[in-house]
């Protein structure tokens, strides 16, 4: 049996598995926001940076190696995540009080347990459009984090191509497949993975939210 | 002339202050109540979907956050064109305003009222309290703050958590009460009925304690309310009444969503709450505990309308400003009994929440809330979206009554004096705290609690400030 070093731990791996697959298939989680299981690893949030022999690299995208050794819990990296989380904050408009996917956010989930207790960085406060265009679904722009998970999903499940993300840093937008523009030209469905595989609300389900009451959300 | 101001009013939520013009010879010839937070939340809520908005929007206040949640709630039914509630629901909604109004109530009278009305208007500031209280008068303390607690709990059940929790969703409730929870609610019950009817015979004995009480702060308006079937007292659920300074109906059995036609709102430019008035004959009225005892008919609690007829035996409709607390205290037990009820009643614990919903445009809710009607009004756009707001908040209705009030207490109690004390000053806040005001929630703000008292001399000088 092959295996990596995760914090001192020894930890199985089979071939074709990332550091992010076997440490989770042991119940060792490394925090993560752009990852999800069974989807191309993306690697863009950096949430899941780790040593790897002294190195950093992100788990997600980094194949498990025979005898690697993996520092995830260290207080450096620790510090690293919790800067990422606050930027990450920072940079877009979240306001949990009245967020329906509070409580089964999982930004907001990955920011208490890294101990996050204020933005730290002054809120860029960024002018994002709101498309609720389409008469099931809504794109909440200033919740985007730009993880691609509804581009991966809408190209790799739905079998479509509803959206992308455009644009370099602060420009960076989520875009959508259509002329105009806007959600209602795309050939999107409220059935499509894409529409709810978003880890925060950035795409929700129009007159869905707060049907799960406080203590039985993802996360209470 | 001479400005007195109080800067900042305290053991009132929200931050104010007033101010006081004195002309040479020390007369009061002015008084205003400015509140000098931010209104906010008519703005940002536009464009936001019109499902959040119930959970949005309870965030103006920590008090009452429920009243706003569920006066939102009803808005944005009518707006999805629900008719009616399952009848778990319906119930549940009320039971959980009732647990609101239970909290609110004594929080107000037992927390922030009652060192004055204990210890005295003149006593020393440091004792007028919840810790003096405590110190003082420990079992009748712990009481009020046990009698809170029951509120809060029943919001924790049915809310997830005791401030600005989730509750109510676009035709119905988002979770049942459990046989659990309703037992625990049961066990106590008891003793809170018991406890708040001792509430109404200290109120009632305090006000009838003192003849001066009945004139302290006297005004005379209309007073409005929703009242149910028959006159029936109601927090929830109901039908516009204003009554007249005599008693006499100004309007009766006005559906809710036509407040427009019969209330509009006047601006001034030193303050941040507006001024509303009666279309008709522009007066000046007032809502909360007195308005709703004295508009209502009967009440369906049986202990509570056996107060409710002692109380209009003094008079009706009752204009002291101090039977405020006690109509206050009427109200907190009534919560209570119905509490009682409801938790008896087999549809409590029903797992039917929710009826189905479409989509419309406008839609206007109303509810009781500790302080007074509360009117919330949304209109959204084809895709979802809030285009119009206006909230009108129970301490705005009491706006003029309010400055009425302070004026009464300045004339009589600081006209002509050579030295102004604090126990003069008190007495203008123990006015404004009969009503309950809840500064935060009547501008919407995001700020701090406590209330100024400026005094400006005749040459618009500032003679002296006094705050907490």
């Amino acid at each position: 049996m092959k295996t990596i070093h995760l914090d001192g731990h020894e930890i199985p791996f089979e071939d074709g598995q990332t550091v992010m697959d076997c440490a989770l298939a042991a119940d060792k989680p490394i925090a993560h926001l752009c990852h999800l299981p069974g989807y191309t690893p993306y690697g863009s949030c950096r949430l899941c940076t780790v040593k790897i022999d002294g190195r950093f690299s992100s788990a997600c995208t980094q194949p498990a190696r025979e005898g690697m050794q993996v520092e995830s819990e260290t207080e450096e990296l620790k510090e690293m995540r919790l800067g990422i989380l606050r930027m990450l904050f920072v940079e877009g408009n979240h306001y949990c009080p009245s967020c329906e996917k509070s409580g089964s956010c999982r930004l907001q989930h990955a920011a208490y347990n890294a101990g996050m207790l204020d933005p730290h960085y002054r809120p860029f406060y960024p002018k994002r459009e709101m498309d609720a265009s389409h008469p099931d679904i809504l794109i909440d722009n200033d919740r985007c984090i730009f993880c691609a998970l509804c581009v991966r999903a809408s190209r790799d499940v739905d079998g479509k191509a509803v959206f992308d993300i455009s644009g370099r840093g602060l420009a960076t937008r989520l875009v959508v497949n259509s002329k105009s523009g806007l959600l209602v030209d795309t050939d999107i469905s409220v059935e499509d993975k894409a529409v709810h595989v978003c880890p925060v609300g950035a795409i929700l389900v129009k007159g869905r939210g707060f049907e799960v009451p406080i203590g039985m959300r993802l996360y209470d | 002339m001479t400005r007195i101001a109080i800067d900042p009013l305290t053991r009132v939520e929200g931050h104010g202050k007033v101010t006081l013009q004195l002309d040479e010879e020390n007369r009061v010839i002015e008084a205003r109540l400015h509140i000098v937070e931010f209104r906010g939340f008519e703005k940002f809520v536009q464009g936001r979907p019109y499902w959040e908005v119930p959970v949005l929007v309870e965030r103006l206040c920590g008090i009452c956050p429920v009243s706003h949640h569920l006066a939102s709630a009803k808005a944005i039914d009518r707006i999805m064109g629900v008719e009616m509630l399952t009848p778990t629901a319906e119930k549940l909604r009320r039971l959980l305003h009732f647990g609101q109004v239970l909290q609110s109530h004594a929080l107000h009278f037992f927390h922030l009222s009652s060192p004055d009305l204990l210890f005295g208007f003149d006593s020393e500031v440091q004792q007028r309290n919840i810790a003096g209280l405590l110190k003082a008068y420990p079992d009748l303390a712990l009481k009020g703050v046990r009698l809170r607690k029951y509120g809060q709990e029943v919001i924790q059940f049915l809310m997830g958590k005791r401030i600005h929790g989730t509750g109510a969703v676009p035709g119905g409730m988002n979770k049942a009460l459990s046989i659990d929870e309703r037992d625990r609610l049961m066990k106590d019950i008891d003793d809170i009925i018991e406890w708040a009817d001792d509430a109404v015979d200290l109120a009632r004995d305090i006000f009838l304690s003192d003849r001066s009480y009945l004139d302290f702060a006297g005004l005379s308006s209309s007073f409005l309310s929703i009242v149910g079937e028959g006159g029936l007292h109601e927090l929830y659920d109901g039908r516009l009444r204003c009554t007249n300074a005599m008693g006499e109906f100004d309007f009766d059995g006005v559906a809710d969503s036509r407040y427009s036609e019969y209330i509009r709102e006047e601006v001034k430019s030193w303050s941040y709450m507006k001024f509303p008035y009666i279309v008709e004959g522009k007066g000046m009225y007032r809502v909360g505990p007195l308005a709703r005892i004295n508009n209502c008919d009967r009440m369906a609690s049986p202990l509570a309308e056996s107060r409710r007829k002692e109380f209009a035996s003094i008079g009706r409709p009752v204009h002291a400003t101090l039977a405020y607390h006690w109509a206050r205290m009427i109200e907190l037990l009534h919560c209570a009994e119905s509490m009682r009820d409801l938790l008896h009643d087999p549809d409590i614990i029903g797992e039917d929440l929710r009826v189905e919903t479409s989509m419309g445009r406008e839609g206007v809710g109303v509810i009781e809330a500790p302080r007074g009607t509360l009117i919330h009004h949304y209109r959204i756009d084809d895709e979802g979206l809030v285009e119009m707001a206006n909230l009108i908040v129970s301490t705005t209705h009491n706006n003029r009554a309010m400055n009425e009030a302070i004026l009464s207490v300045a004339k009589h109690h600081i006209d002509g004096r050579q030295e102004i004390t604090e126990g003069m000053l008190n007495r203008i806040e123990v006015a404004i705290r009969a009503f309950d005001p809840c500064l935060s929630c009547a501008t919407h703000a995001v700020g701090k609690m406590p209330l100024k008292v400026d005094i400006l001399d005749h040459r618009g000088e500032r003679l002296c400030v006094l705050e907490s």
